[in-house]
């Protein structure tokens, strides 16, 4: 029940007593402070490392083909082997509730005319799903659908840095480019959060490309993302049994390293998460050890408090205080001050990691920042750590005889 | 109003007990002004904590204001001596942060009276004891015999049945010892029992009967003539 006199007989303890007051709102402000700022520290230690493996999906697998080291069946080593069309048909059909999505890659080399504009450009022919694999970000228009596909339309997707080159500031939608002397139309351009390499690219529809380029069904490169309901041991074994398949198709020897590469993101993503999680404990164990610390500082303070108090207490009781009343007032000026000066700590912590967050980015730290719930969460340990060690020296403070209270000095 | 009857009290001492009080019997009317007096150590001090309900006896019986006080815890021990006891101590016990009036309207804070009456009513006792126009002097701005006055006042603020006073004037010098005491005096005249505690042969003069202890036993207890006064 809120009771205007107590508040105002403690308002008037703790104004009257400042140093006291300050040292106890000290000891809360800056634990939190600390807290705040190491906790917001770490965090950003972690955004760092996330933003380093957000380039591509991070449940892709990647199949590459190379030359093979080892005869086999029949066939000499040092055969190259060449992904067709029917090698993504087998993924489909093969493996088809265990993949989110699947394209193929052509890779090509290009020279890129547009008006008086000329460059050079890495070209990759896709299938629409690639969009979701590498993480294209459409800016302008669209990405490569089905039906450019089915029609092998003549149709290219450009990226920022390709649109600047050769546009500058014009408009590049709709515009047409000459990719090696074949004329295509500007359907989409897009971003990469990868990096400029990535925003150097053109894609275009696989089959275009196979028609033009070659006359033929062949693919440098399969792409594709597992489903994610996969645990991370799941995956990797999906992707060593991709990789057993593919070996078998293909003639290729169990044993040979060479012949057809697999890179599975759930084997990094496994390193990675161990490292995730080392960095998780240190930044909890920093966290624990602030509060810790903050709670013996809080409890030393109070336990002094109560001390300094004692004959103060001894005159109240001989003027009728009874020992619930002495109790009451000492947590509730506890409660109050630690309350107080929490916030005020949680807010200073807040506004100084707003304020130097960007220029610790050289430092591999992105984005300081502290869950709300966790730093009210770690105020109200204090808060509750400060009304416990209040309680403890109150209440025997509350029960000595006043005659005892009344003689110390 | 204050009735004893056998009344030890010892202190434990290591593993052996310091016998205090041997035994007391005594009876102090309402509107008495009483004087316990005795050298240090006869025990006296530990009477008046006991009267005072600052500290517990071992056996015996006491009853103050007719009620007999047993099983007290610190609870019922506050609500009682909030109701029926004024304090007004050697080193005076005034809260230092607290001005003159907040000092005298504490007690009346703990009777859950209201904010604007009790201030008022502190007020008016601070009138009594000739000290309205020091209300907001903080305790280390008065003086010894001002800080006494305003200690009297705040015993006198709830309207007690008893004033204990523990060597209301042991530490001040004799003129504002005679002004302290007078004022007791003056309060004892309006029907207030006052019950002090001395060991100065002429504070002891000052009042209407006088209590001598020694180790604990009384030795006598006698009236006091009373030379005529004006």
């Amino acid at each position: 029940m809120f009771d205007l006199d107590r508040w105002q007989e403690i308002f008037q303890t703790l104004s009257k007593n400042k140093l006291r007051t300050a040292l106890s709102g000290f000891t809360i402000a800056f634990a939190i402070l600390l807290f705040t700022l190491l906790f917001g520290i770490g965090n950003g230690l972690k955004h760092t490392f996330e933003k380093a493996f957000n380039d591509d999906a991070n449940n892709a697998i990647f199949i590459r083909t190379g030359q093979t080291t080892q005869p086999y069946k029949g066939l000499q080593s040092g055969r190259k082997i060449q992904f067709k069309n029917d090698d993504y048909s087998f993924l489909v059909d093969e493996f088809d509730t265990k993949v989110q999505f699947l394209s193929a890659r052509l890779y090509k080399n290009v020279q890129a005319i547009y008006k008086n504009e000329q460059n050079n450009y890495s070209l990759r022919a896709v299938h629409p799903d690639h969009q979701f694999l590498e993480k294209t970000i459409i800016d302008e228009g669209r990405y490569l659908n089905m039906f450019d596909l089915k029609n092998k339309s003549k149709v290219i997707v450009i990226g920022r840095l390709v649109k600047e080159d050769l546009f500058g500031n014009k408009i590049a939608l709709g515009k047409s480019i000459s990719l090696n002397g074949v004329t295509y139309k500007v359907i989409g351009i897009f971003y990469d959060e990868g990096g400029d390499n990535e925003e150097r690219l053109i894609y275009m529809p696989i089959t275009t490309a196979q028609s033009i380029y070659g006359n033929n069904d062949y693919i440098d490169q399969l792409n594709l993302t597992y489903n994610p309901e996969l645990s991370l041991n799941e995956a990797i074994s999906f992707g060593n049994l991709i990789l057993g398949k593919f070996k078998e198709k293909h003639n290729i020897a169990p044993r040979d390293q060479a012949a057809l590469r697999v890179s599975n993101m759930a084997e990094a993503n496994k390193n990675v998460g161990q490292f995730m999680m080392v960095l998780n404990v240190i930044i909890l164990f920093i966290g624990i050890g602030t509060l810790i610390a903050g709670v013996i500082g809080i409890s030393n303070i109070m336990v002094y408090i109560v001390k300094e108090r004692t004959k103060e207490i001894g005159i109240r009781k001989a003027l009728g205080a009874t020992p619930k009343s002495i109790i009451g007032m000492i947590m509730l000026e506890s409660i109050f001050v630690t309350a107080i000066a929490g916030y005020a700590g949680l807010l200073i912590g807040v506004f100084a990691l707003k304020a130097i967050g960007d220029s610790l980015e050289t430092y591999f730290i992105i984005n300081p920042s502290v869950e709300t719930y966790v730093v009210i969460g770690a105020t109200v340990i204090l808060v509750i750590a400060g009304t416990i060690a209040g309680y403890i020296p109150a209440k025997r403070a509350a029960s000595i005889k006043p005659i005892v209270a009344l003689n110390d000095e | 109003m204050i009735k004893i009857e056998k009344l030890h009290k010892s202190y434990p001492i290591g593993k052996d007990a310091l016998h205090v009080l041997k035994g007391l019997d005594l009876h102090i009317k309402e509107g008495e002004f009483v004087a316990i007096m005795g050298s240090s150590g006869s025990g006296k001090s530990t009477l008046l904590n006991i009267v005072g309900l600052l500290d517990i006896h071992d056996e015996g019986n006491y009853y103050l204001n007719g009620q007999l006080i047993e099983n007290l815890d610190e609870t019922k021990a506050a609500v009682l001596r909030n109701k029926f006891l004024g304090f007004v101590f050697q080193s005076f016990n005034l809260i230092n942060y607290k001005n003159a009036l907040e000092n005298v309207a504490l007690p009346l804070y703990y009777q859950g009276m209201g904010r604007k009456e009790r201030n008022e009513r502190a007020l008016q006792f601070l009138d009594k004891v000739g000290l309205k126009d020091r209300a907001d002097h903080l305790p280390s701005e008065l003086s010894g015999g001002e800080k006494q006055r305003v200690a009297v006042a705040r015993a006198l603020v709830t309207n007690p049945k008893v004033i204990l006073a523990d060597e209301p004037t042991g530490a001040l010098d004799s003129t504002t010892s005679a002004s302290v005491m007078e004022l007791l005096k003056e309060i004892n005249r309006e029907g207030m029992t006052v019950f002090v505690i001395t060991h100065e042969e002429d504070i002891a003069n000052e009042t209407d009967r006088i209590v001598r202890l020694k180790d604990g036993i009384i030795i006598s207890d006698e009236k006091v003539l009373k030379k005529a006064t004006v």
